[in-house]
């Protein structure tokens, strides 16, 4: 159950463009050990930049 | 074999629900028949289309990295789960589309569109979707401009640029043109969207400041906000102080959303527009979820006929015979080339593994014809009286309860004026007469559909501005996102004449840029707003033309990339959609210019209209010259623009045809994938 509602969570933040934070640091520590990850604050602000910025070609009609 | 019998079951399922929609007459049937059928059809279709292409066609390999394998960074590319990226993807493609056309369409009856919507999305829609998807998936998730540079040219990769900033141009006008239909004289439902306003910048300063990342926490917060304004919004349109301050007409609210859109899109992202996504996305979610449940809850009888004289052209909601404009009134939700810019955005960058690509290309897009069905459904359980009292224009019904009800009556689908009065009172509104756009008509059903199964007939006023929220809301959304899009496409495509204009360190030409675009979907705006027509009848179909266009470009792009891949004996899969959409788009976009009947064609309108000038002589709905210049020299920049898009999909078509050939000659595959075996970056 518990399973099922942290899958609904991950994909209503997915629907509005905001990866898994958790997955990220993962990634960082997996292959970028050097480089200090972003913090969620940070991490949360740069996905809201990328999403809206324009730069994705807009929603659908 | 026995793996097959549940498939078979289905589709006898679906079969029969099928025959019971296109055979009845006389009877009455129930909605109930059209959801089983087009969910068997769809199921099917997934099962052993989808499937098919996915092996024969693609031959997707599960095993090959994905560009989230190949290039992970935690950020753009990021393996994500199935569910999680269906639910991304779906989100980004539904939109106001599939919940306008199917209204529109209804006016040939219900069964004209359910078939469309059903055969279109199998063979056409859902392939379009997979395929630029699985193209994109190969490439890295380039972008569809990217896509047809590499694989066709870069000549042609241009023109299809410039095509899509066009066609995101009409977009933006034609669902500007929705809220003014819906917000105009409604203070009701103007002060619940204004109201959105300052509410999202409130949620904005909340994830900014007070609990940065909390999404869940500040949408419920918003949604309590939404509907304290729809429930405050009945007492201020009562008020005789605060009801004239929110009642506009369709001119003033053109002019406040033209200053909206310029001004929102150069707001930083994290202050209206992120925040109202948030609201914007969970309420389309939430309310498709809930017409779905309601529809099966209510199981309603369709009230409009099958099949009804318009099919034959004449319809007082948009001109045009059932071909080819049917097929350009319905494109959401049947196809969508706006699509093909999704399925080559974030998605392909997102995407786990190959395997995945059948449900979300494929499934998605099946998925957002169903919303399609739904609206269809909404408009057919309407009283067809109610129905061609709101969608027909003012020119046609007049303005008032009597006249409507004669004109509507006249037409064949008989209504009372009392009946009009009192569907507007029971939805808290002035009037309903000539609301065309399919916000207002489908917020009717979905308030008959939810007062049914919440509240009963008191609820009704409420469920109906709730309705209208929920559509300005997300097409506002758009507005907005859009604009930002079209400001880049327009710097990218300027850039090619003026080296530098791309540069983003400097302000001038991001403002510029803007300024352009907003000037544009302004100006076909205003257009389709002072149109006595009602705007919907002009700007529509120009909108559906350009969005089959781009469809048909992304499907001949599917076409050359499998010839390069030598795989031309299963072309057929995107040949045959493509040619279809070729066949509706330019026979329509060909009447659009040519056709003798003033109605229809922009020529002959300009003609008539240049004509009586010329005599002197003023046509309504004209009401001096100048008006009538006005008219002419609309009609002859919606000729040019559909003559663009002619253009620009004939010279995709030549490019196409060009490189099949070539690929043909050649002796070994020429696409340019990124290659299997290519280690994982890092």
């Amino acid at each position: 159950m518990s399973l099922f509602l942290q899958k609904l969570r991950q994909m209503a933040r997915m629907m509005v463009g905001v990866p898994d934070y958790d997955s990220y640091l993962r990634h960082m520590r997996e292959h970028h050990p050097g480089h200090a990850p972003m913090d969620r604050i940070a991490f949360f602000r740069e996905r809201q930049e990328a999403r809206y910025g324009g730069k994705n070609g807009g929603k659908c009609c | 074999m026995t793996r097959h019998i549940p498939w078979i079951l289905i589709a006898i399922v679906g079969a029969v629900a099928l025959s019971v929609v296109a055979v009845s007459r006389g009877e009455t049937v129930n909605a109930l028949w059209i959801v089983v059928a087009a969910v068997s059809s769809f199921l099917v279709a997934y099962r052993y289309y989808a499937l098919y292409i996915a092996r024969h066609v693609m031959r997707l390999d599960p095993s090959r990295p994905t560009p989230a394998i190949r290039r992970a960074d935690g950020l753009d590319y990021v393996a994500t789960d199935r569910t999680v990226l269906f639910g991304h993807h779906f989100a980004a493609i539904a939109g106001a589309g599939p919940l306008v056309g199917p209204v529109l369409a209804a006016q040939m009856g219900y069964l004209p569109g359910t078939l469309w919507i059903i055969a279109g999305v199998v063979l056409a829609g859902a392939v379009q979707d997979f395929l630029i998807l699985f193209i994109s998936m190969r490439r890295d998730g380039k972008s569809l401009g990217e896509l047809i540079r590499m694989e066709m040219g870069q000549v042609a990769g241009t023109i299809a640029l410039f095509g899509a900033f066009m066609i995101m141009v009409i977009i933006l006008a034609v669902l500007a043109l929705i809220v003014v239909k819906a917000l105009a004289e409604s203070p009701w439902g103007m002060f619940t969207v204004a109201a959105t306003v300052p509410l999202a910048m409130i949620m904005g300063a909340y994830t900014r400041w007070i609990r940065p990342g909390r999404i869940g926490e500040v949408s419920l917060l918003g949604l309590i906000g939404l509907i304290a304004a729809i429930v405050y919004g009945q007492s201020i349109a009562q008020s005789p102080v605060w009801g004239p301050v929110f009642t506009f007409t369709p001119v003033q609210l053109c002019w406040i959303l033209i200053g909206y859109g310029a001004v929102a899109s150069v707001l930083p992202v994290w202050l209206l527009l992120a925040p109202r996504d948030y609201l914007s996305t969970f309420l389309k979610i939430g309310a498709i979820a809930a017409l779905a449940v309601g529809i099966v809850i209510m199981a309603p009888p369709l009230k409009m006929h099958a099949v009804t004289q318009f099919a034959s052209g004449n319809g007082p909601v948009w001109a045009g015979g059932l071909f080819p404009f049917l097929f350009i009134t319905i494109a959401c939700g049947a196809v969508s080339g706006f699509h093909a810019l999704i399925s080559s955005g974030t998605t392909p960058k997102l995407i786990a593994s190959e395997a995945h690509a059948p449900i979300i290309g494929y499934g998605a897009m099946l998925m957002e014809a169903f919303v399609a069905i739904m609206a269809l459904v909404g408009a057919s359980i309407l009283d067809p009286g109610i129905y061609f009292t709101m969608n027909s224009p003012a020119a046609v019904i007049g303005k008032d309860a009597a006249s409507a009800a004669a004109a509507v009556t006249a037409m064949g689908f008989p209504i009372s004026p009392d009946l009009i009065l009192q569907t507007a009172k029971d939805v808290g509104e002035h009037s309903i007469i000539s609301r065309a756009g399919g916000a207002p008509t489908l917020a009717v059903a979905m308030a008959e559909i939810f007062s049914h199964v919440i509240g009963g007939p008191a609820m009704k006023a409420f469920w109906y501005h709730f309705a209208i929220l929920f559509e300005a809301l997300f097409i506002l959304t758009a507005v907005d996102a859009g604009t930002r899009a079209g400001r880049f496409m327009l710097q990218d495509l300027i850039a090619l004449a003026v080296p530098g204009f791309k540069d983003n360190r400097s302000m001038a030409p991001g403002i510029v840029a803007t300024a352009l675009t907003v000037a544009a979907w302004g100006f076909f705006l205003y257009q389709g707003v002072t149109d006595p027509l009602g705007g919907v009848n002009t700007l529509w179909p120009v909108f559906g033309i350009s969005n089959q266009m781009l469809a048909a470009i992304a499907l001949m792009l599917g076409t050359a990339v499998l010839f390069r891949m030598k795989r031309d004996r299963f072309a057929w899969v995107t040949i045959v959609p493509a040619a279809w959409l070729l066949i509706c788009t330019l026979s329509a976009g060909w009447l659009k210019l040519f056709s003798a009947d003033a109605k229809v064609g922009f020529l002959a309108h300009a003609a008539k209209f240049g004509a009586a000038a010329d005599r002197g002589e003023v046509l309504a709905p004209a009401r001096s010259m100048a008006e009538m210049e006005a008219i002419i020299f609309n009609d002859r920049v919606d000729a040019g623009l559909v003559a663009i898009f002619l253009f620009v999909v004939l010279a995709v078509l030549f490019f196409t045809v060009r490189t099949c050939l070539a690929a043909r000659k050649a002796a070994a595959p020429t696409a340019r994938e990124i290659p299997a075996q290519l280690v994982p970056a890092e």
